[in-house]
């Protein structure tokens, strides 16, 4: 049975990726992935803005304090902290580069069009094969409109491309009010990948204590409906390589994203459940189906279930978008569009 | 002659460069001044900077100064090139060593900031008290009197002392020298090595102790050959003077600076000359150019080389003409025939007049300046010139001072400048937090990289620390500066917080027709009418030319809130014009990348964001033709402060403590308590805010609280007849007072806004609001009405001590505090525990305090926090020592008993006197409890009252030390730094004594007051200076070591986790007959956590079990129970959780990850086997422990 498959470019040995997750915050962490099987492991994400804040905090501790009083102008030693707080995340990415010989991406979560273009030139220096770029951000500021978010994200595409060689994906939200429309901006934008979708970390309240608890929730299955469809719709349509995320489960989840026409699949809530040896499963499971489909190579049944190949080219044309919806709303259920 | 680098650097920095460069072995301990010079050396080895001979030094700390001795004797007799660095008390302690390394010959050099020893009062500031306490040792002693010097001076001791075999002091001035910045040329290492050739280091090598060329070395000698082994030294110090004139003019072939061992300079034919030794040498010289320009004939011999004393130069040095010798020390000997250097050129030209060399005698006379940084000025030098020129000058002079008791002073003109034209001078006043300091250091290093331009910068700061005020003295010129004193006229002030022009003189130094630039916190049109008709006569008086800036605004906009620095830089170089705006504004920049480039990207973003901010929102400001203001600034002290404190504290704190004669000080250091009161320092707009609606009166605010502004009264309802209408009060929440009112009241002019009562609130939220029961809110506009609240509240009687419950924390808040508003940092971890000691105990307590932090903002002038009761009761307080801290409070305490033992003894024999039943309660009455206490004293005030009227000897001496049977309570409190360190034999030995004494170790776990430097309290993987490569030896279980002595009360405690615990801890040690040790957890600025998040740090701590809570009761175990109580809930997060929140622990995670991982493991597997040490102790029998073995009386 062969998995390999390529992904942004990348020749990879299987579309199973790890996603960023909190297994990937040490090199051994990585190496577990790599030996359980894994095609590439996204690394957690670099966040410029935290990091910046920690900064500006670490700063006003202690220069609050300095050449304030005779007996002492400072309260720590001049340590070399190398160039910044990005540092450490670009130490753990070359070691893990160095610790495994599948590709290493690194994931970006920029706040600034010049941090975006530093961090990820860093990150390409220190050996990602990868960048992707996570705008992720709950548009708390009422007064952001969507256009206004989604010529952000084109920005983001543009600038990073253009920062760095290595080929750059771009990790989506689910909510935007033209999804398809976006991704097809993004790809003229010259973006290499789309992974869709991020989760988003929603609060959860305790009733009893009167606070907020920041919630991290594991996908489960019946979540991956959304990036299914998309991916099963923007197959064929748009350049950039498509990576799904969030649901998988089992094989049979990877299968069919792979069946909808994902380049990729990744996942984070498996392993974090099951452990990053679980990997090895999820491909064996895959592998045992594609033998009782008899699919010799992954490229056999890539895409076989997109909304492209069941679509008459020139009705598509005609139709345009709301005809391939409707297609999709048929296969896939009416939870898209219910005017 | 090699080409040289230019620099801006202070004294130590200039010293430590060619120290390092020299040194094998660098045995450092922290000391203000000199503590720069041993974190430099520490700096530099951690980053692998490399000696001349290629090699590493190896820098390491030792628990004292006398440790720092013992490891460089060592060192030395090793065979190896060794140095420290130290200054005052701590070269004190190195004297034994001293002795030792001089006695047997041994090349060594000890660069000391020469700094103030502690007398009547300690000080950190410069004189040569310290060096002049060495100068019998047998080390050679050489001065150096600027930073230039300092840097030239340390090669020359170090090559001197490797020909002549000599061990050298190489010292410059405290503070003025080793902390004022100034341009010099930095000797590079070609000049070093011709001046330490290598075989020089070879024989020193050979000298070594060496089993393949054994002898011995430190023989006990008897009265046959001691004496005459003793002289055997003598042609070496015979020859030192000459060599190290050698060693001086081989550095002048190098660089073409020629210096001598004695100097002279002024006119040839002078008849009136000044001897002096120090920065002050800068003085003199160039007020003897400037008096010679006017005609005067006068002259300076500056002293460099002081041990061995080179007679012969000195009387070659004076011109023939010289009719009258002044002799200046910067030092004090009570009781001495005059100061050591006077004694010293009055015994070389009396000798030289003796065998002739010198035709005839001048009058010779001494005097003292400068003692403790004390300004010497030019005016001062003419006012000495001046009395030297009478028919009898005076002796045993003082300049500097008015002495008003001995009349030693000297009259002089304080109006005198001599000041070069060409040279700009610029003042600027700040606060410590806003970077005013920081940004100054960078203008003079900008100023100072023109090749042709000088510049000197110098930074006085407030005696609190923080909150506190900084003023920076800059100069830059055309020509070296050489002006080691403060500027009195400046061209350029900046006031870089408007509410400084009505605390301190701000535009009393401004030159007519100066500018003035201040930062204002309003708009450009209402700058004028915002200034107090003081400030306004003075700016038209002066014709100042007026700009103003909201910096404080500019840089909140620009992510910096509080940090103006960087915007009044700005606009100091865009008014001035000192250099092109647009030159100035990349320099600004440049330098912002450079100091704050390590701190990361947005750090120097925001900082630029600010520059180009800045220039757009400065102002000129319209002055008028005269002042219109009816604003007077606010006086200093209340009307109603006692004399003392309105005459000489209030002197004191308006900057004018200069001009308090002799006669207003204290005589022997006592001064009054509980003056912090009388201070309003108002240094925070934001101040807590009690909300009586939800507050569930539980004190856990009142008990966190750093500052005692926090205070809780109940009271019957009708004493609120008088209330203002803004006072506050809610229903009492306790049974049985169902009339009674509560209030919590703020203490507004004194809060700090530090915030930890926010998060010590346990009521969150309020309904219908976001809030908790305590709030910082913004006062500015109801500050009024709160001070008019707060001086209603005290009005209303202190709840009776007898009808609190001490138990709880709830009831501890009715305790009054007997330690407030003192001047440590903002939301300090230590104050809530003195505090809280104060409240317990405070009626009869006595605190032996170790220097540090604890001694600063506990004793530092002016005003000083512990105070006392309305019965005129309170805590006694006294700092003896930094290292004798345990033992000095265990003398208090063995005092205390003689006197109680006494007192009982006369007591007895008077029984029948004075009742035999009142007699019998008070030496049997228990006095433990509170209620226990007070009807003892009540026993007491009886008896006195019996007393009355009966005479005799008996009777005398029972009055003398009747208020002894009143059991005292006496705490011997310090910092780690002490307790771990430099006090750690004292304190084992008190543990080990079984005397009652109580000890409180505010375990900060870094030495804070010098600067956070690594203690044995510093935990595995934290980053401290003096560890920057992060510690990886695990911190002392001082509990352990305690409880293994069976007959000690030992308990670790944090207020912030479990003030129940903290508070049961404190009052089971206090009552324990026997030794208690309390080690109390103190989160603190130097672990790199925003200070109001201390309790979540404390808590995390507790959590995490790296400060797991117990208490060991040797009482219990008496009792046949076990006496380990380990008062910790189980861990519950991981020890990342807590360390990773403090910037100490990042650091090591940010500059080596892989270090960080592995001393976290470390870490995290000490902490695990202590907890399971403990868990098992908690769960042994009693016959586990060791009994407590004292005999019971």
């Amino acid at each position: 049975m062969d998995l390999h498959t390529s992904y942004l470019g990348l020749p990879l040995r299987c579309p199973l990726l790890a996603s960023a997750s909190p297994l990937s915050q040490t090199a051994d962490g990585v190496r577990e992935l790599a030996d359980a099987g894994v095609g590439a492991v996204v690394l957690y994400s670099l966040f410029e803005e935290q990091i910046r804040l920690q900064e500006l905090r670490d700063f006003e501790v202690s220069a609050m304090h300095e050449d304030s009083f005779g007996e002492a102008t400072s309260y720590f030693p001049e340590v070399e902290l190398g160039t910044d707080g990005a540092t450490p995340y670009l130490k753990h990415l070359e070691n893990c580069v160095a610790a495994v010989d599948i590709p290493v991406i690194a994931s970006l979560n920029g706040s600034s069009l010049d941090g975006w273009s530093d961090m990820a030139k860093r990150m390409e220096s220190a050996g990602a094969a990868a960048i992707e770029v996570n705008p992720y951000a709950v548009p708390g500021n009422l007064d952001v409109s969507s256009s206004g978010i989604e010529e952000r994200h084109v920005e983001i595409v543009q600038t990073v491309t253009a920062a760095v060689g290595v080929p750059v994906a771009m990790k989506l939200s689910p909510f935007f009010s033209a999804t398809g429309a976006m991704c097809r901006q993004l790809d003229e934008a010259g973006v290499d990948g789309l992974v869709l979708f991020n989760r988003f970390l929603q609060p959860d309240i305790d009733i009893e204590t009167l606070e907020v608890h920041p919630a991290v929730s594991l996908s489960a299955p019946n979540e991956a409906g959304l990036a299914r469809t998309w991916v099963a719709i923007l197959r064929g349509r748009v350049q950039a390589s498509l990576a799904a995320t969030t649901g998988v489960e089992t094989g049979a989840d990877v299968a069919k994203y792979l069946l909808a026409g994902a380049d990729v699949v990744m996942t984070a809530s498996a392993l974090l459940r099951h452990g990053p040896g679980y990997a090895a499963v999820l491909l064996a499971e895959l592998a045992a189906w594609m033998e009782r489909k008899q699919y010799a190579t992954v490229d056999a049944f890539r895409g076989l279930l997109a909304v492209g190949t069941g679509v008459d080219a020139s009705g598509y044309e005609r139709a345009g978008y709301v005809a391939a919806l409707t297609h999709a709303k048929e296969t896939y259920g009416d939870f898209l569009i219910r005017d | 002659m090699a080409t040289a680098d230019r620099v801006t650097i202070d004294g130590n920095e200039a010293t430590v460069n060619v120290a390092y460069r020299l040194s094998e072995l660098c045995a450092i301990y922290p000391i203000t001044p000199s503590s720069t010079m041993a974190e430099l050396a520490d700096d530099w080895a951690a980053k692998k900077r490399t000696n001349i001979f290629g090699t590493i030094p190896t820098v390491i700390e030792m628990q004292s100064e006398g440790g720092a001795a013992g490891a460089l004797h060592g060192s030395l007799q090793g065979g190896a090139l060794g140095t420290t660095f130290t200054a005052s008390q701590g070269l004190l302690l190195m004297i034994p060593n001293m002795y030792k390394i001089a006695g047997e010959l041994t090349s060594a050099v000890i660069h000391v900031a020469a700094r103030s020893l502690a007398a009547q009062g300690l000080s950190i500031f410069g004189d040569h008290q310290d060096v002049m306490a060495v100068r019998q040792t047998g080390f050679a002693l050489l001065s150096s009197g600027s930073v230039q010097e300092a840097h030239d001076l340390a090669l020359v001791a170090h090559a001197a002392t490797l020909r002549t075999r000599v061990p050298f002091v190489h010292f410059f001035d405290g503070f003025r020298t080793s902390h004022e910045l100034n341009t010099i040329d930095l000797l590079d290492d070609e000049v070093l090595k011709a001046l330490i050739p290598e075989s020089l280091v070879h024989e020193h090598r050979m000298r070594s102790l060496s089993p393949e060329r054994p002898f011995v070395r430190g023989t006990a000698q008897n009265p046959d050959v001691y004496f005459q082994a003793r002289e055997t030294v003598n042609p070496f110090y015979a020859r030192t003077p000459g060599i190290v004139q050698e060693c001086m003019d081989l550095l002048a072939e190098q660089v073409g600076r020629a210096y001598h061992l004695v100097e002279y300079a002024g006119d040839p034919e002078a008849e009136r000359v000044v001897v002096v030794m120090g920065s002050g040498g800068e003085t003199v010289e160039e007020t003897v150019n400037h008096l010679n320009a006017s005609g005067e004939k006068v002259g300076v011999i500056r002293v460099r080389l002081y041990r061995p004393f080179p007679v012969a130069e000195l009387v070659a040095a004076l011109p023939r003409t010289a009719k009258v010798v002044g002799v200046l020390d910067r030092t004090k000997e009570p009781g001495s025939n005059g100061e050591p250097l006077y004694l010293d050129a009055v015994a070389a030209l009396s000798g030289a007049f003796a065998d002739g060399t010198l035709e005839s005698m001048p009058r010779i006379v001494g005097g003292r300046y400068g003692l403790s940084s004390k300004e010497f000025t030019p005016a001062m030098v003419a006012g000495v010139y001046a009395a030297l020129a009478q028919e009898r000058p005076p002796t045993g002079f003082t300049i500097g001072i008015h002495d008003d008791v001995g009349g030693t002073s000297l009259d002089y003109d304080p109006a005198f400048d001599i000041e070069d034209d060409q040279t700009l001078r610029a003042v600027f006043f700040g606060l410590g937090s806003d970077g005013t300091v920081g940004a100054n250091k960078n203008t003079i290093k900008i100023l100072g990289e023109d090749p042709n331009r000088f510049a000197q910068a110098y930074f006085v700061y407030d005696s609190k620390k923080s909150g506190g005020s900084t003023i920076s003295h800059l100069r830059f010129g055309p020509h070296p500066i050489k002006a080691p004193y403060l500027v009195n006229t400046a061209g350029f002030v900046g006031c870089h917080h408007f509410g400084l022009i009505d605390k301190l003189d701000v535009l009393g130094l401004a030159r007519p027709g100066g500018v003035l630039l201040l930062d204002a916190p309003m708009a450009a049109g209402e700058v004028w009418d915002a200034l107090s008709r003081q400030a306004q006569e003075q700016i038209v008086a002066k014709d100042l030319q007026v700009y103003a800036i909201d910096a404080g605004t500019v840089a909140r906009n620009a992510g910096l809130p509080g940090r103006t620095n960087t915007v009044l830089q700005t606009c100091f170089f865009a008014i001035s014009g000192v250099l092109p705006r647009d030159e100035a504004i990349e320099e600004i920049k440049k330098s912002i990348r450079k100091s704050y480039g390590r701190r990361g990207q947005e750090v120097v973003r925001r900082n630029e964001a600010a520059v180009d901010a800045a220039l757009e929102h400065l102002h000129r400001i319209e002055v008028p033709d005269e002042a219109s203001s009816q604003r007077n600034p606010r006086p200093i002290v209340a009307d109603d402060a006692p004399e003392f404190v309105k005459s000489v504290t209030a002197a004191m704190m308006g900057g004018r403590g200069d001009a308090l004669p002799v006669s207003a000080m204290p005589v022997d250091g006592t001064y009054p308590s509980g003056t912090t009161k009388y201070e309003k320092r108002r240094i925070s707009d934001l101040v807590a805010e009690w909300d009586p609606k939800g507050c569930i009166q539980c004190g856990n605010c009142a008990f966190v609280c750093p500052h005692s502004v926090i205070r809780s009264k109940f009271y019957p309802a009708v004493a609120l007849d008088a209330a203002p209408e803004s006072f506050e009060s809610a229903p009492l929440n306790a049974a049985g007072l169902p009339e009674s009112r509560y209030t919590l009241q703020v203490y507004a002019e004194d809060c700090t806004g530090c915030g930890l009562c926010v998060e010590a609130c346990p009521v969150t939220p309020i309904p219908g609001s976001s809030r908790k029961a305590i709030n910082l809110t913004d006062v500015t506009a109801s500050l009024d009405q709160r001070i008019e609240n707060v001086g209603f509240f005290e009005t209303i009687p202190h709840n009776e001590r007898a009808r609190v419950d001490f138990g709880t924390v709830r009831g501890a808040q009715f305790l009054e505090p007997l330690f407030e508003f003192s001047g440590a940092c903002n939301g300090c971890g230590e104050t809530p525990y003195l505090k809280l000691l104060s409240q317990l105990f405070g009626d009869r307590l006595t605190v032996a305090n170790a220097t540090g932090c604890s001694s600063i903002y506990g004793g530092n002038l002016p005003t000083t926090p512990w105070a006392r009761n309305a019965q005129g009761r309170g805590p006694a307080w006294s700092n003896s020592l930094f290292e004798d801290n345990a033992e000095f409070g265990l003398g208090l305490q063995m005092a205390s008993d003689l006197h109680t033992q006494l007192a009982q003894q006369r007591l007895s024999a008077m029984r029948e006197e004075i009742g035999a039943a009142l007699v019998d309660e008070i030496l049997t009455a228990p006095q433990i409890r509170e209620s226990e206490l007070a009807a003892q004293r009540a026993r007491v005030d009886e008896m006195l009252r019996r007393l009355e009227g009966v005479e005799g000897p008996m009777a005398e001496d029972l009055r003398s030390v009747a208020d002894h049977l009143v059991r005292r309570s006496v705490w011997i409190v310090g910092g780690d730094g002490w307790a771990y360190d430099i006090g750690s034999g004292g304190l084992d030995h008190v543990l080990a004594s079984g005397r009652n004494v109580n000890i409180l170790v505010m375990d900060t776990e870094v030495y804070s007051n010098t600067g956070g430097q690594s203690s044995k309290a510093t935990p595995i993987a934290a980053v401290a200076k003096f560890a920057s490569a992060g510690k990886t030896i695990a911190k002392k279980d001082l509990a352990l070591q305690a409880v293994a002595y069976g007959s000690v009360y030992v308990a670790r405690v944090a207020f912030g986790a479990d003030p129940q615990q903290t508070l049961r801890a404190f009052r089971e040690a206090e009552a324990y007959d026997g030794t208690s040790i309390v080690i109390a957890y103190s989160h603190c600025i130097a672990h790199g956590i925003e200070m109001s998040k201390g309790l979540e740090q404390q808590k995390r701590a507790v959590n995490s079990a790296h400060w797991p809570l117990m208490r060991y009761d040797p009482k219990v175990r008496e009792r046949g129970q076990n006496p380990f109580f380990l008062d910790s809930p189980r861990p519950t997060i991981p020890l990342s959780d807590y360390i990773y929140k403090e910037l100490r622990y990042r650091m090591l995670k940010a500059s080596a990850p892989e270090e960080a991982e592995r001393l976290l493991e470390m870490a995290q597997q000490a902490v695990d086997q202590r907890w399971a040490t403990y868990e098992e102790m908690a769960t042994r029998e009693a016959a586990q422990f060791l009994p407590d073995s004292r005999k019971k009386d």
